[in-house]
């Protein structure tokens, strides 16, 4: 150790010497895959609380895992919602319709039609149950793969994929990349790029709501590697110390680009378990069982409404895609690993829940199938008559500086000024509207 | 200590050169550090197994271990703190933060603890830091993946700023930041990690293999902080600009045929004011171009100081050329970036009375 004021020189050589830990996942590219070690507790084999039991008690609830679905189908166990079986096909064809969505945007993107996409593929019941177990005017803070929550609320298709193409369509005049969504109609938060700037303020909005004596919450999502941002921690504690109404959810889908949940603690514990910290609930779910998201979603809202506070919610999951558009995940992981995912394909185990209980069949699911395809097909055709992002820019131009501040100050109009007489001087496309 | 922070053979300077991209010279001058340095740690969110998500990094972790070459937590403050925490032992930490946008969780070990342990302690514990960013606009990438917030850190005292413009450039800059006892700054214009893109986006691009710049040097070589270079000699007026746009303002100076001395800060703190002032008492005309937000941006800071050391000598008013204050737009982006058109009327407006 050279010059600096490392203390090395005076090491004590009677001692062994310390060794840095660098956390490493099981496999990576070309290893076989054998997630034996995923410890699955039997659906049904999970205690129910009652809402209002305090945080203290919770200990059990962060280690294991919230289950409802057993192996052959049916719905068992103290957390299972006892949903109508209209419910359970409505949230069937929400996640269906998800994963066709994504499947044709992920294509428009690889087809030079935008910038920018990002799938939910494989973790489709985390946001689409926990949408159908909030109310409709609740509010979502969610991170940018929780699409699935506008999906379920039933919003226009054409709207997000106006959004996603940057056209004249979409309503947030392509000033945002494409996926980050904003529909205050729908209770959705606008999506920042900046991860977990969302959770505390989903707790300043949940206590705003406590404080307005209001009887509406919100919910928060980020993944398991955002759970390491200090906005997560600041969020917690505030939601402990306000026993804010809010649902705060980590999506542990296993990765966070490259880097497994290891880097953001897994090795040493759940993320469930950091709400025994805080104080406050905390529950872990399998998040490919849709009836278990929705029954510990249903729950966190009824603590939440009756002044009980906030729950942590960790969703076991797997995110089965690439991180985005722009990333190759056969660099980092095998490509084992999406198949051989313990806990199975979401949409596969709602359909054989459904099946098992004699309210569905293959033929009805593969007509679904064919029916979402058409609804995105025909929702993408209805968008890109308000064109795609590059083919020629679609923003009036001037639009630049709308939404800086409330009213434009001297240098913005100014600048703006600057910039339509640039746009005279140079012939560029979007001039010839 | 000795296990995992293993000696390695002195490498000397080779007379050597191969083709690189920035990318490729940033990667060689950390592997450089590394083999010459055991003090020289790189960490950062998907810099190891992985190489980076723009691939700078990529291999060192297989070379030069696990323990010198580490995946972080997705905690920026938590990267720089401890960063700041390992270069009080005595090491060299080079973190990344994956795009310059995301450096504002790290805001206050950067401010209040970087930049000034120095000072506060009086010397007893310093910041040997150098963080590597992505950062500039032009690739669609919409508001958190473009933004030029170099203006906020030569704000602050204590923290020096780098920005190369080209791989040679970029090699050896960073392997003098490395070398730095003082916490730098190492912005790296991501629009030109693969070639020096001149602004007319409705071209297509080069890369850097057919550029001069791109020949660099494979062994050791540092390029001082602090120094500018002049790109382009002339006399007809002084263009002051650093990373993308010292290429922007080449091709647009090469179209509008104008005698212009374009110079490349290259550093920002320090600031190389000898050569400004050198040039612009030639010139007599000042024109300061960056893609970042214009008001308080480093180009108000150049303003200034050319006002002041050179006002007897100027011709005309100093222009600015800049991205407009406003968050970085996705679909408008060639609105919003100050290309060629932006910098040919400027240069007609400086240049009116010529
Ligand atoms: C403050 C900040 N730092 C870094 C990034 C870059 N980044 C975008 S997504 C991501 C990984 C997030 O992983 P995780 O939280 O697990 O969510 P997932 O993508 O798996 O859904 C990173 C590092 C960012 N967007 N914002």
């Amino acid at each position: 150790m050279s010059n600096g004021s490392g203390t090395n020189g005076s090491a004590r050589t009677n001692l062994p010497p310390l060794t840095l830990h660098v956390p490493e996942p099981k496999f990576r590219p070309g290893d076989a895959v054998d997630f034996a070690e995923v410890d699955v507790p039997a659906a049904g084999s999970v205690r129910r609380p009652d809402t209002a039991e305090a945080a203290s008690g919770f200990t059990d609830l962060v280690y294991t895992l919230i289950r409802v679905l057993d192996d052959d189908g049916k719905a068992v166990g103290p957390w299972n919602p006892r949903l109508s079986p209209d419910v359970v096909r409505r949230m069937l064809r929400s996640m269906a319709l998800l994963r066709a969505f994504d499947d044709r945007m992920f294509r428009a993107q690889r087809q030079g039609k935008t910038s920018f996409y990002m799938k939910a593929l494989g973790e489709e019941a985390v946001a689409v149950a926990a949408a159908y177990a909030l109310d409709h005017d609740d509010m979502c803070f969610p991170s940018y793969r929780q699409q699935g929550l506008l999906i379920a609320r039933g919003w226009s298709l054409v709207d997000m994929m106006n959004q996603i193409y940057s056209n004249r369509g979409d309503r947030l005049q392509g000033k945002q990349l494409p996926i980050m969504y904003s529909v205050k109609d729908a209770g959705f938060f606008s999506i920042s790029g900046n991860l977990t700037t969302q959770y505390p303020q989903a707790v300043g909005w949940a206590m705003a709501s406590a404080a307005k004596g209001d009887t509406r919450i919100a919910a928060a999502w980020c993944g398991e590697g955002s759970t390491a941002e200090g906005d997560f921690h600041a969020a917690c504690t505030f939601a402990s110390v306000y026993r804010a109404p809010v649902i705060l959810n980590i999506v542990n889908n296993q990765w966070a680009i490259s880097s497994f949940s290891g880097f953001a603690g897994a090795e040493a514990t759940t993320f469930a378990a950091r709400a025994v910290g805080y104080g406050i609930a905390g529950l872990r779910v399998d998040g490919n069982d849709a009836l278990a998201v929705y029954a510990a979603t249903e729950w966190a809202a009824e603590r939440a409404r009756t002044n009980q506070g906030s729950t942590l919610i960790e969703h076991f999951t797997y995110r089965a895609e690439g991180h985005s558009t722009s990333d190759d995940p056969g660099q980092y992981r095998s490509e084992g690993e999406p198949n051989a995912w313990p806990l199975g394909d979401p949409i596969r185990r709602l359909k054989e829940h459904l099946i098992a209980i004699g309210e569905w069949d293959e033929e009805r699911h593969a007509a679904q199938d064919k029916e979402v395809a058409e609804e995105v097909k025909a929702a993408q055709k209805e968008a890109e008559k308000n064109g795609i992002l590059g083919h020629g820019l679609h923003q009036p131009l001037d639009t630049l500086f709308d939404g800086v501040f409330e009213e434009m100050p001297w240098h913005l109009r100014e600048q703006q000024a600057q910039m339509l007489a640039e746009e005279t001087a140079s012939g560029r496309p979007w001039d010839k509207k | 200590m000795s296990e995992i922070l293993p000696e390695t053979a002195e490498a000397g300077a080779e007379a050597t050169s191969s083709r690189m991209n920035m990318i490729q010279a940033i990667n060689s001058a950390l592997d450089i550090m590394m083999d010459r340095d055991p003090n020289v740690i790189v960490m950062g969110e998907d810099v190891g197994y992985f190489g980076g998500v723009f691939r700078a990094t990529a291999g060192l972790q297989a070379k030069h271990g696990k323990t010198r070459v580490f995946d972080t937590p997705i905690t920026e403050c938590g990267i720089i703190g401890v960063a700041v925490g390992m270069g009080a032992y005595g090491l060299r930490p080079v973190p990344e933060i994956q795009f310059a946008d995301y450096i504002y969780p790290a805001l206050d070990q950067l401010v209040s603890e970087a930049a000034r342990l120095r000072y506060r302690s009086a010397g007893e514990f310093t910041s040997p830091i150098t963080v590597r960013s992505p950062f500039g606009g032009g690739i669609f990438g919409g508001q958190t993946h473009s933004q030029s917030p170099e203006g906020i850190f030569t704000h602050v005292s204590g923290i020096k700023t780098v920005i190369p413009s080209t791989p040679y450039d970029a090699k050896g800059l960073l392997i003098a930041a490395i070398e730095d006892n003082d916490p730098v700054l190492f912005f790296e214009p991501k629009r030109i990690y693969n070639g020096p893109f001149d602004g007319y986006w409705d071209r297509p691009t080069q890369n850097w293999s057919k550029h001069p710049a791109g020949d660099v040097p494979t062994g050791y070589y540092r390029i001082e902080l602090g120094k500018a270079k002049v790109v382009r000699a002339g006399g007809a007026l002084t263009i002051l600009a650093y990373g993308t746009m010292v290429h922007v303002c080449t091709a647009v100076v090469a179209a509008a045929g104008v005698d212009a001395e374009i110079i490349d800060l290259r550093t920002l703190i320090p600031l190389d004011i000898e050569t400004i002032e050198a040039s612009v008492k030639k010139t007599g005309r000042c024109m300061i171009v960056h893609e970042a937000t214009r008001t308080g941006g480093f180009g108000a800071e150049l303003s200034a100081l050319v006002q002041e050391r050179c006002f007897y000598h100027l011709e005309a008013p100093i222009e600015r050329v800049t991205g407009f204050d406003t968050p970085y737009p996705h679909s408008l982006e060639w609105a919003y970036f100050p290309g060629p058109v932006r910098i040919t009327e400027a240069l007609k407006k400086i240049m009116k009375d010529a």
